[in-house]
């Protein structure tokens, strides 16, 4: 099973790095190799590696260490061993102290390299064993759908399995595309609602009216058009979910009916006078921020306030781009299936041109990309010419430019109150984006009475 | 007509040559052509006190005849790359050039009394592991298989003088193989 695993060796000696590789390769695994730490980190960002090795001693201003570390902050799992041929006490216990999993000194014996390598793939082998059958024990596979390696919807799948057996009211809120049904779905499926229907509405799309038939049903004769009584979508989600999208365009009319059943737990058909039990469990979504439709008087707020009881917010795909190749190899491996194409891979230029998109459109924008791209290539490997519609339909980025008058101290209190609204109030994680810690965090929070 | 060569170095014995030259046609079937090599003092790195295999390998592919399919050469000096202490050989995995240095395969190299007919069964398992990397082949996890992985001549005694099952299947499905 060695082909699976990926090795980056980094090293600013090609003959070095060359020869490593190559003894590598006769072992079965596919090696890439970079000629400094940049390249290295490049390259780290668009493909998870098995095993890095990286060289002490290289030059342009990012050594080893600092390369290990940057690596690290990408991938907190990575194996990485720091090669050396100037071996010194204070540097291996550095690299180690920076979590260097090895640190060898070259010329290595070969069985030394050997067994080391040896010993990090079983490690792997059984890690990925372990994580397999931990997800089907946990039942975390209904949520497979979901692919994504970023901390927060990383968090966002957490907390889908710890709520998804309770009866509480979910709000999903995000830009489209970024998997709000997905993610909703995971949630139905990984409770015990999963063998339940699962009902899905978008208020968006049909006029009041209809939509209060929709919602409730109607009786036999209750408005023009209704020659037999008609079940809405609560009572087909009976004791399922019922999922109920772009909840930020409904009427006030339909707020307000909305609002008696979270309540009440019950409703009337329309034109009926029997009253109708709800056991579905409510999941709502939204692209628009519903505390600012509230503010502004367009949304009620004891309706926000019954449907908010959990809040899951899906950060927009550019807020994730470490998920852009994951996304990306899951798709092809998706639609080469369902295409009847064989294309088993995306190329390296591709990837960079899909990590500079800025995807208005998020996971969706994405997968069509994805699409249209494998249906007009020719080869295996999706290339940077697969993807050259994405340039022409890309609008030009609108250029940031700065307000006159402007002082440092204005510009700084947005920065942070930006930072903080990303990362929904987690200060550690704004300290850690903003590069300060967080006692100058709290200081200046305090200090521009930024609200949290 | 392509042929596998089997090229010596000026200091290797024409015995030793011969024995691996039938091992190897033995293996491969068909013409096995030897050819006689000068020295590779050209490679001798002085602070190590050994010859690069990249050098040797570089030559090779210099002097590679317009007949061959692959070219396989046998040094008795002690072969490295930069990030190892030694290698008992080096190949281009599915090219044209390999060598194996008999240098560790010699019972002298220990401090032991020599041993032919040792040195000899090491030389074939070791020509048959390169020739096999040309062809393409990988180590091969089965540990008694000519193309398992040997860092230590214990390892090396302790494998076949042979492909395993599987390998010798690869290598008959490789074209490239069969033209030889």
């Amino acid at each position: 099973m060695k082909t699976h695993w990926q090795i980056l060796v980094v090293d600013d000696e090609e003959v070095m790095c060359e020869s490593l590789a190559a003894w590598l390769r006769e072992d079965g695994y596919v090696v890439d190799t970079a000629p400094s730490g940049r390249d290295a980190v490049e390259k780290a960002r668009l493909r998870d590696y098995a095993i890095y090795f990286v060289d002490l001693k290289m030059p342009g201003g990012m050594d080893g260490i600092e390369t290990m570390m940057q690596i690290r902050r990408l991938h907190p799992e990575a194996s990485i061993i720091i090669i050396t041929a100037y071996a010194t006490v204070d540097t291996a216990i550095t690299a180690m102290k920076e979590g260097a999993q090895e640190y060898i000194v070259k010329p290595c014996n070969p069985e030394e390299i050997s067994l080391l390598v040896n010993r990090i793939i079983k490690v792997k082998n059984l890690q990925r064993e372990n994580t397999i059958l931990r997800k089907k024990l946990t039942r975390q596979y209904c949520v497979h759908d979901v692919v994504s390696k970023n901390p927060r919807m990383q968090k966002i799948m957490a907390l889908c399995g710890e709520i998804a057996s309770l009866r509480s009211t979910v709000l999903i809120q995000g830009e489209s595309g970024t998997g709000k049904e997905l993610v909703a779905r995971a949630i139905h499926n990984a409770g015990d609602r999963a063998s339940k229907p699962f009902v899905a509405v978008s208020c968006a799309a049909l006029a009041e009216t209809l939509l209060e038939s929709e919602f409730f049903g109607h009786e036999k004769g209750s408005f023009t058009g209704a020659n037999q009584q008609k079940r809405g979508k609560f009572e087909m989600a009976a004791a399922g979910t019922i999922f109920l999208d772009e909840i930020g365009d409904i009427s006030p009319k339909l707020q307000v009916d909305l609002l008696r059943v979270l309540q009440n737990r019950s409703f009337y058909r329309v034109g009926g006078s029997v009253e109708v039990s709800v056991d579905a469990r409510v999941v709502a979504a939204t692209h628009v921020n519903l505390k600012q439709a509230v503010a502004d008087g367009k949304f009620r707020d004891d309706l926000y306030y019954r449907l908010n009881v959990i809040e899951i917010r899906i950060p927009p795909l550019r807020e994730r781009r470490e998920d852009i190749p994951l996304l990306a190899h899951h798709f092809v491996e998706r639609l080469a299936h369902e295409l009847g194409k064989d294309v088993s891979d995306v190329g390296e230029g591709a990837l960079r041109l899909l990590l500079d998109h800025n995807w208005p459109g998020n996971v969706r924008e994405l997968e069509n990309a994805v699409e249209r791209a494998m249906v007009t290539c020719r080869g295996p490997v999706l290339t940077e010419g697969d993807f050259e519609f994405l340039a022409q339909t890309a609008a030009p980025a609108p250029a940031w430019a700065v307000p006159a008058g402007m002082t440092i101290e204005d510009m700084e209190k947005v920065l942070i109150t930006a930072t903080i609204q990303r990362t929904q109030g987690n200060i550690k994680e704004a300290a850690s984006v903003l590069g300060i810690d967080r006692s100058t965090l709290y200081e200046k929070i305090k200090k521009y009475e930024i609200p949290r | 007509m392509k042929y596998l060569y089997v090229a010596a170095t000026e200091e290797v014995e024409h015995a030793a040559l011969a024995a691996v030259t039938a091992r190897v046609a033995a293996e491969f079937g068909g013409p096995v052509r030897s050819m006689e090599l000068g020295s590779v003092d050209f490679a001798f790195d002085a602070e190590r006190g050994q010859y690069g295999s990249i050098p040797v390998l570089d030559m090779l592919l210099r002097r590679y005849p317009r007949d061959a399919a692959k070219l396989l050469a046998v040094t008795e000096r002690d072969l490295f790359i930069p990030v190892l202490t030694f290698v008992f050989g080096q190949a281009q995995l599915g090219g044209r050039v390999g060598v194996v240095s008999f240098a560790r395969l010699r019972q002298e190299f220990y401090g032991l009394a020599a041993n032919r007919e040792i040195f000899l069964e090491r030389a074939h398992k070791e020509a048959l592991h390169e020739t096999g990397h040309l062809f393409g082949l990988l180590h091969c996890a089965e540990r008694l298989c000519a193309m398992s992985l040997a860092t230590t001549v214990r390892q090396i005694d302790l494998k076949d003088d042979a492909f395993c099952a599987a390998c010798a299947a690869r290598l008959r499905r490789n074209p490239e193989g069969r033209k030889v």
